[in-house]
């Protein structure tokens, strides 16, 4: 336990942090790709087509997938939030902000296949029920987070303003989770469960689960590399950022 | 744990339960208040009386699509288990369209009949593949279930 925390301390350190990440990156590419090709090709090749929709069923290998990442990213950022604002940790404002982009866009993909789905099987593209409303909210959330950010002149300052904005947001988390529970909306309600049976089969299931860890590793490989260069960004007069740019330009 | 920062959390804490029970509230509210839809029975009782267009949901109910030749034009009756309406809709109808499926159609009433504008169909979030389908109703209909027969009507 002691050596986890001096390890996580150590982690919250700027050049620890930036060596660290860049060791890890490599391997989650490894990981996102392996995942990706297994997932595309079980949902989009092997999986058989649905009884109902035939194969346009296959946009949710990419929608639901995204649709967890919209919220999951969003829950990371509220905790790197919180941490930024209580105890101004350096690194815990750079994830949260370097995560909001990555978030909006999966919510971004999130509604345009959603919608792109919805003109066939429901017979339009878009209709204001509590669900996709409350995503639609998510998005300008994520836009509000960033715009504030870049808003100040100070990124420290903008950082903080923008992780009030961020927890305030998180009431919107339940929102979008429940929408389909507590309202009678057009979007159907939950398939895939992990208390209870899911209502797909096995073939259908195991591509969306392997997208899902695809989908999660991937947003660590593009936060870490955002994050690596927010560090240097913040950290140019540093010493340890001087050292890193030099040997840059020697093996140039 | 500092007192400046504790003075933070509690903050942060307190901007939450205000923000939550705000928004309570307003979810509250809005499900009382605000209805989506409305199934054939409402309708039947008058609740959609003062509104000049409304949504119409239910399932259609099975033998009752009755498709015009040389149009468009579609008949069906919506029923919620408890009261049924006849509907009439000119236009295509989404893929998921068929008996026993569940519909939100967006119209007026003319008389006893709904006009649609609009019908959508909502999917029932099962997927599974058509082999499996049919050995599932194979053993239904073994086992005298009676199942409603989604794939039904083309």
């Amino acid at each position: 336990m002691n050596a986890f925390k001096t390890w996580f301390h150590k982690l919250g350190s700027p050049p620890f942090f930036y060596e660290f990440a860049g060791y890890l990156r490599p391997w989650l590419w490894v990981g996102t790709v392996v995942f990706a090709i297994a997932g595309l090709i079980g949902g989009l090749i092997i999986a058989p087509p649905d009884y109902q929709q035939g194969d346009a069923y296959r946009i949710i290998f990419i929608h639901v997938p995204s649709a967890w990442m919209s919220l999951f990213i969003y829950g990371v950022m509220a905790i790197s939030g919180l941490i930024a604002v209580v105890w101004r940790m350096k690194l815990a404002e750079i994830i949260a902000m370097e995560s909001a982009p990555i978030g909006a866009a999966f919510t971004f993909i999130t509604l345009i296949t959603g919608s792109l789905w919805g003109k066939p099987m429901w017979g339009t593209y878009w209709t204001w029920d509590a669900r996709l409303t409350s995503e639609l909210v998510l998005l300008f959330i994520y836009l509000g987070i960033i715009g504030l950010y870049h808003a100040f002149e100070n990124e420290r300052q903008g950082a903080r303003a923008a992780s009030f904005l961020i927890i305030v947001g998180v009431v919107n988390l339940p929102i979008v989770h429940y929408s389909v529970v507590w309202w009678n909306t057009l979007h159907q309600g939950t398939t895939v469960r992990i208390f209870a049976p899911s209502s797909i089969s096995l073939s259908m299931l195991w591509p969306i689960l392997a997208m899902m860890i695809a989908t999660k590793l991937y947003y660590g490989v593009s936060l870490l590399g955002r994050a690596r260069i927010a560090v240097l960004e913040r950290e140019r007069g540093k010493d340890w950022v001087r050292q890193i740019v030099m040997e840059g330009t020697k093996d140039a | 744990m500092k007192p400046i920062r504790k003075r933070r959390l509690i903050f942060i804490g307190l901007i939450l339960f205000a923000v939550t029970l705000a928004t309570t509230a307003i979810v509250y509210g809005v499900q009382q208040n605000v209805s989506y839809l409305f199934l054939p029975s409402q309708v039947l009782a008058g609740k959609a009386k003062t509104l000049q267009s409304f949504r119409l949901g239910g399932m259609v109910q099975k033998g009752s699509i009755l498709r015009h030749a040389h149009s468009l034009k579609v008949d069906f009756v919506v029923t919620d288990g408890d009261a049924t309406l006849p509907v009439q809709y000119t236009g295509i109808l989404p893929d998921l369209f068929r008996a026993n499926q569940a519909v939100i159609a967006t119209g007026h009433m003319q008389g006893k009949r709904f006009i649609a504008t609009e019908v959508l169909a909502k999917h029932d979030a099962t997927y599974m593949p058509p082999s499996l389908r049919e050995a599932m109703a194979k053993a239904h209909l073994k086992n005298h279930v009676n199942v409603a027969n989604a794939g039904g009507a083309k």
